[in-house]
């Protein structure tokens, strides 16, 4: 890749404010640092993933207020966890962690185990209990 | 060990360029290209049963840890290295340091740093960054993939060393408590280059080094009859993101190889490295190539076969290509 061909697609993803380094070759075939702002195959790959993110927060947000999963599931996709993650923050194995999706479940949780979720997730008690 | 300031300079990978900078703070001048070459960082694997976010995961370099402590043994700096128990621990151990004077290195998630551009900011566990001091209640932070030095409050920094997750960082961090004055490269140097070709040709698995990148084409070319549209497009962008994404320098950490190599030839005073350098700054093109048509077949969607063959056989022309200059790079007598 020459210095010129360093591509400078923005594509406001990182508003803005982010420049990466990248090595280019210079008119003497020397390797040289150069900012570059973005990629178009980048760009495209990051903002697929960030609408698979989004994808999955809104079906979970329709799934708890139809009453068919608890917040928590909800907010392990927000806060872009998995199983395995949210089990490890809040201390419980994944099937536990599973069964506190399950609405009836959730709503015989202690305060504690509703605060460690709210750690979990950075987020209030009053928060964890409704989604809007 | 001394006292004067940290100096922050930006670089395009987090690991290597926190060797660059903490060792440059204490004399020993090390570019990123050379950490990198050194700690012999390039690397490929494709290892479909690893999934992280349920998509299988791709890498262009070597595992997280090994450049910085390949760099270490092979130049002779002694690291002390900590993990905690407990975040409080891990914090008051790290003011203990800091308040010496001396920069500390820390892995990080991305998730928790506030500084991060919010698009970046996935649960990563990896990331290193260097601390460099406290003021009112501010911890004082040099990030390499960052353009200036910034801060984190204690919070935020505490959260993103006690991620947990897959490697969970566990507080680790370390700093140099030795780092010789003078340090001849050209051993090191040599020892970086051979183990790099033995990564990329030699492990006896079909998932790693050349090898592993044919694997990936024969498997990108049944995505869309194995998995479907939408999945093949986020396996495909997942390559793109491992191969382009902050921190590799471009095509997959092809050009900072490249870029020490010819660093290396002049170094050893050997035009044929510098011959390797231009021929790996081809085969990184070709990379660049491929995600360039990947992304777009990522866009249209079009999950046709033809693309994703196409797709499968850029790969195959990145494979050839780097299998030749490893061949010839093995070659090479020093």
């Amino acid at each position: 890749m020459k210095k010129e061909e360093v591509p400078q697609d923005g594509d406001n993803l990182h508003e803005g404010t982010f420049k990466q380094i990248m090595y280019a070759v210079d008119n003497s075939g020397n390797y040289v640092q150069v900012q570059s702002a973005g990629w178009e195959p980048e760009n495209i790959a990051l903002t697929q993933a960030w609408e698979e993110v989004n994808d999955r927060v809104e079906q979970a947000r329709k799934r708890v207020l139809a009453g068919e999963i608890s917040p928590v599931a909800f907010y392990m996709e927000k806060n872009i966890m998995d199983l395995a993650l949210l089990a490890s923050y809040v201390g419980k194995f994944q099937w536990q962690v599973k069964r506190h999706m399950k609405p009836a479940v959730f709503r015989r949780l202690s305060d504690k185990m509703l605060q460690r979720y709210a750690d979990a997730f950075k987020i209030s008690k009053q928060d964890l209990l409704q989604v809007k | 060990m001394n006292n004067h300031p940290f100096h922050h300079t930006q670089t395009a990978h987090c690991e290597s360029g926190v060797i660059s900078n903490l060792l440059g703070h204490y004399g020993l001048r090390i570019s990123e290209p050379m950490a990198f070459g050194i700690g012999a960082g390039i690397f490929f694997a494709h290892l479909p049963f690893v999934k992280v976010n349920g998509v299988p995961g791709t890498t262009y370099r070597i595992w997280p840890g090994a450049i910085f402590q390949r760099v270490c043994s092979r130049l002779g700096v002694k690291m002390e290295t900590a993990k905690f128990s407990s975040p409080e621990k891990g914090m008051a151990a790290l003011d203990t340091v800091i308040a010496t004077g001396t920069p500390v290195g820390l892995l990080s998630s991305v998730y928790y740093l506030p500084y991060f551009p919010p698009s970046y900011r996935f649960h990563f566990n990896a990331h290193n960054l260097v601390v460099y001091g406290k003021q009112n209640g501010q911890y004082l932070v040099s990030d390499p993939v960052m353009d200036t030095v910034t801060e984190i409050d204690p919070e935020s920094l505490a959260q993103a060393r006690f991620a947990k997750g897959f490697p969970a960082p566990k507080g680790k961090m370390y700093y140099p408590v030795h780092v010789p004055d003078v340090a001849s490269f050209e051993k090191p140097v040599k020892e970086g280059i051979q183990q790099a070709c033995h990564y990329m040709l030699k492990i006896p698995f079909p998932m790693f080094g050349v090898k592993g990148i044919r694997y990936l084409a024969n498997r990108v070319k049944d995505y869309p009859a194995k998995v479907g549209e939408r999945k093949s497009a986020l396996y495909l962008g997942n390559v793109i993101r491992m191969q382009e994404e902050i921190g590799t320098g471009g095509a997959g950490f092809r050009f900072v190889y490249a870029a020490f190599l010819q660093e290396a030839a002049t170094l050893l005073k050997k035009d044929e490295l510098s011959k390797l350098a231009a021929e790996l700054t081809q085969t990184g093109d070709l990379w660049r190539n491929f995600a360039f048509s990947a992304g777009r077949v990522c866009k249209s969607r079009a999950a046709d076969n033809v693309s994703y063959k196409e797709l499968s056989e850029m790969l195959l022309q990145c494979a050839a290509a780097e299998e030749a200059f490893f061949r010839r790079l093995a070659q090479v007598k020093f």
